[in-house]
């Protein structure tokens, strides 16, 4: 019964908005599947082969219904020095790999360290998207004529004002046709899809990377497989979340890394590039009422009908048209809080936010982007917590005897003020140092008690340490809280 | 432990839960609980007036989206809310007029199925309404709230259909199984039947070796106090049970949870199913 009403719930319960959400998300998938191609360096075809396959196959093996995955600028990013200095073969073994690995994190179930990463280093790496989709454009936009910037601004205009005259026709699609049309009616002489490279004439058809199967191979494709199931695995995390959010429903993370790895293998194997959860898409789903799986399905059927239908038609598309749809895209994923935030966010957080975001543009390389803003974030925190410590002490018998009573955090970051705060100078018989309010995290913490009690002896003190054995009990790795259901309380009681 | 709980949302068989479920916790001299569950469902869309089909994003169309659909998501809730508090306000009014000594009332969040397997410890009794249109569409329109209800708890379930006057005659669905052995034992020690005129009736040919266990329940029941009599209707339980029910002028069947595995209940459905969706009067399903 379980497995029916999830099935149900999955597929059947939004049939009309997921089929109509779905045209709409495929119509806005072949823009971006082109542009991203042409980032990555390949025809433009593998992207939309990639697209078809991965929103196909992520629509059944996801664990988010609703979000959409293709082919992704993220992921093109990251492949186009491996096309560039070993050709598409390679591109395509690369992605096999990714699924691989991918799977492999799904089933060691490395989503949960999604946790670590900080909502700072999320906005970064959305804010350092949107700047690598607008930089990939420019190309397109240096050293042309008047011409492509007139039509970019109105096909810019199209995009933003044609809602408001209709929100039943999705408005990149006009801003295309009505591009397209321009340019063919007045035989402008500009760059169109065409030019780029070839599109798909027929459905995709099964086959296996042409590369050598020897260690060489795996050399030359596992970084780069790496930092796509990185950088994949991240995106497509993030982007659940944003759904999650958006529809107040839950997803499971798990079989989305896996269901990502499988989805990417058969791309591979249609000849597609790897791809991830899409941002942009996502929300434009959601938007127009998209919830279920079927939505996912309808966008990558009808993504493949269309192209191989209409391959005449897309060619003629100018570039100038896919320039605006990505400038939106890029300007619908920037997070504009974000900047509004900048002033009302601690400086630690937005720190941790343009470190993300300046890593990734300097390197290209979201991975790295990330990495840096997770270890920045973890850092900062450490240095915060560390300040939550207090040594108190108060003289007694005449001055022969002072009493220490420390309250707080002593872990590594902490250590050194611990240990400053005590006063060796002072010439005293008996020292006690009441540590049962305080935590010691780690060895560090312990070795500077060790240091501090030793220096007190060398100076003719007798120490007494009191309550050590509360404060160490946060050393230990595990709470064992499966059987003390009040673990933590008895913890941070003392 | 001892509640009888009512399901009630507003539909049209409401009455006739709130007047079952009065008369049941008046006889086991337990407290009546009224609940009403907000089903929402995430996992589809809200249907807009203006659909945003223009599948365009620009600064900030996350968040503007977020706070649209949170906003469109609480304006719901509070008005299914307040409708729900309503709805038991006035059930809870007239169950107390009809003389149910402690009356609460409930509501929660999630499926109804999930909220009665949680509160099953404490309850002894579901009272749940079939819609009265599920009969009359026959076969291809399943009320599946109930069959799930049914399937899924070990608490006996009332399901009140029609008028819910006070029952004075039942009648048990018996097929000599162990189970329905079960159920006539049940109703001899429980206070919920005490005093009715209560009949056994099974479906089938009139032989020795269905009358042997027939004989025997109707024993079990006038040992146990009842006034009773032991029938054997020729024909299916399907067409046979409801006829027998209309000619004895019979106002409440008992009989047991589905017997059948799952997937045979899927291809051919089950007598319960079908008695459920036919009965004319309240059905007392024990497990």
């Amino acid at each position: 019964m379980h497995y029916t009403s999830s099935f149900r719930q999955d597929w059947l319960s939004n049939i009309r908005g997921d089929l109509l959400a779905g045209t709409v998300v495929a119509l806005a998938l072949i823009p971006e599947a082109i542009a991203f191609s042409i980032i990555a360096g390949v025809d433009p075809k593998i992207g939309l082969y990639a697209s078809f396959c991965i929103a196909v196959v992520i629509a059944f093996t996801g664990g988010r219904p609703g979000m959409i995955s293709a082919a992704t600028g993220a992921m093109a990013l990251v492949m186009v020095t491996l096309v560039k200095t070993h050709g598409l073969q390679y591109l395509l073994a690369a992605t096999l790999l990714t699924g691989v690995f991918q799977i492999v994190a799904g089933w060691l179930r490395l989503g949960v360290l999604m946790r670590f990463v900080s909502r700072s280093v999320v906005t970064g790496f959305v804010n350092a998207l949107a700047i690598l989709i607008f930089m990939a454009q420019l190309p397109e936009l240096t050293n042309v004529s008047w011409v492509v910037y007139a039509m970019v601004a109105a096909g810019l205009g199209i995009i933003y004002l044609f809602p408001l005259l209709t929100r039943a026709v999705p408005s990149p699609l006009v801003c295309i046709v009505v591009l397209t049309g321009v340019a063919m009616a007045l035989k402008l002489d500009i760059h169109t899809v065409g030019d780029m490279g070839q599109l798909p004439d027929r459905l995709p058809v099964f086959l296996l990377p042409d590369v050598p199967l020897n260690l060489d191979t795996l050399r030359i494709i596992t970084p780069y497989a790496l930092t796509l199931a990185v950088v994949g695995l991240l995106e497509s995390m993030m982007t659940a979340s944003i759904v999650d959010e958006l529809t107040d429903t839950a997803s499971n993370k798990s079989r989305e890394c896996a269901g990502q790895g499988i989805a990417n293998i058969a791309s591979g194997l249609l000849g597609g590039m790897a791809g991830c959860a899409m941002i942009g898409q996502s929300v434009i789903n959601v938007k127009s009422g998209g919830r279920g799986r079927l939505s996912t399905l309808t966008a990558g059927v009808f993504l493949l009908v269309l192209v191989v239908f209409l391959g005449e038609w897309v060619r003629q598309i100018p570039m100038a048209a896919l320039v605006a749809v990505m400038v939106m895209v890029s300007i619908g994923t920037f997070s504009w809080e974000s900047l509004k935030n900048l002033r009302k966010h601690p400086p630690s957080s937005s720190i941790v936010m343009l470190a993300t975001v300046v890593v990734v543009v300097a390197t290209h390389d979201l991975a790295k982007g990330v990495f840096v803003g997770v270890l920045l974030s973890g850092l900062f925190f450490a240095h915060k917590v560390a300040r939550v410590l207090r040594v108190d002490s108060e003289s007694a018998d005449d001055g022969k005897c002072r009493a220490y009573r420390v309250t707080g955090q002593v872990f590594f970051a902490s250590a050194d003020t611990f240990t400053a705060s005590f006063d060796f100078k002072e010439v005293i018989e008996r020292v006690h140092i009441d540590v049962s309010r305080a935590h010691f995290w780690d060895i560090t913490a312990v070795n500077a008690l060790d240091k501090v009690v030793m220096k007190f002896r060398r100076e003719g003190a007798t120490v007494e340490v009191t309550g050590l054995s509360e404060a160490s009990a946060t050393l230990v790795d595990q709470f064992a809280l499966h059987d003390k259901p009040d673990a933590v309380e008895r913890l941070m009681d003392h | 432990m001892n509640h009888v709980i009512a399901c009630v949302d507003g539909a049209a068989y409401t009455p006739a839960v709130c007047d079952c479920a009065a008369w049941a916790a008046q006889r086991l001299a337990a407290p009546l609980t009224f609940l009403q569950v907000l089903d929402r469902h995430p996992e589809r869309a809200p249907l807009s007036d203006s659909p945003d089909w223009s599948g365009n994003i620009g600064l900030g169309t996350q968040e503007t989206l977020l706070q649209e659909l949170g906003a469109l998501d609480a304006q719901r809730s509070k008005l299914a809310q307040r409708q729900g508090r309503e709805l038991l306000d006035s059930v809870m009014r007239r169950a107390s007029a009809s003389g149910v000594a402690t009356v609460e009332s409930r509501q929660r969040h999630g499926s109804l199925v999930e909220t009665l397997l949680a509160l099953e410890p404490e309850s002894r009794l579901f009272v749940l309404g079939q819609h009265p249109h599920a009969g009359q569409a026959g076969r291809l329109h399943l009320d599946h709230t109930v069959e799930q209800v049914i399937c899924a708890v070990q608490r006996p379930v009332l399901v009140a259909s029609g008028g819910c006057p006070a029952p004075t005659h039942a009648a048990i669905a018996f097929d000599g199984s162990p189970a329905s052995h079960q159920i006539v034992e049940a109703v001899a020690c429980s206070p919920l039947l005490t005093g009715l005129r209560c009949d056994v009736v099974m479906a089938g040919e009139d032989s020795a070796s269905h009358r042997e266990p027939l004989e025997w329940a109707r024993a079990r029941l006038a040992v146990a106090g009842f006034q009773t009599q032991a029938a054997i209707v020729a024909g299916e339980p399907e067409t046979s049970l409801p006829a027998y029910l209309a000619e004895h002028a019979i106002d409440l069947l008992v009989m047991g949870a589905y017997g059948h595995s799952r997937i045979r209940q899927l291809i051919v459905g089950s007598t319960t199913t079908t008695l459920l969706r036919t009965s004319p009067v309240p059905v007392l399903v024990l497990r």
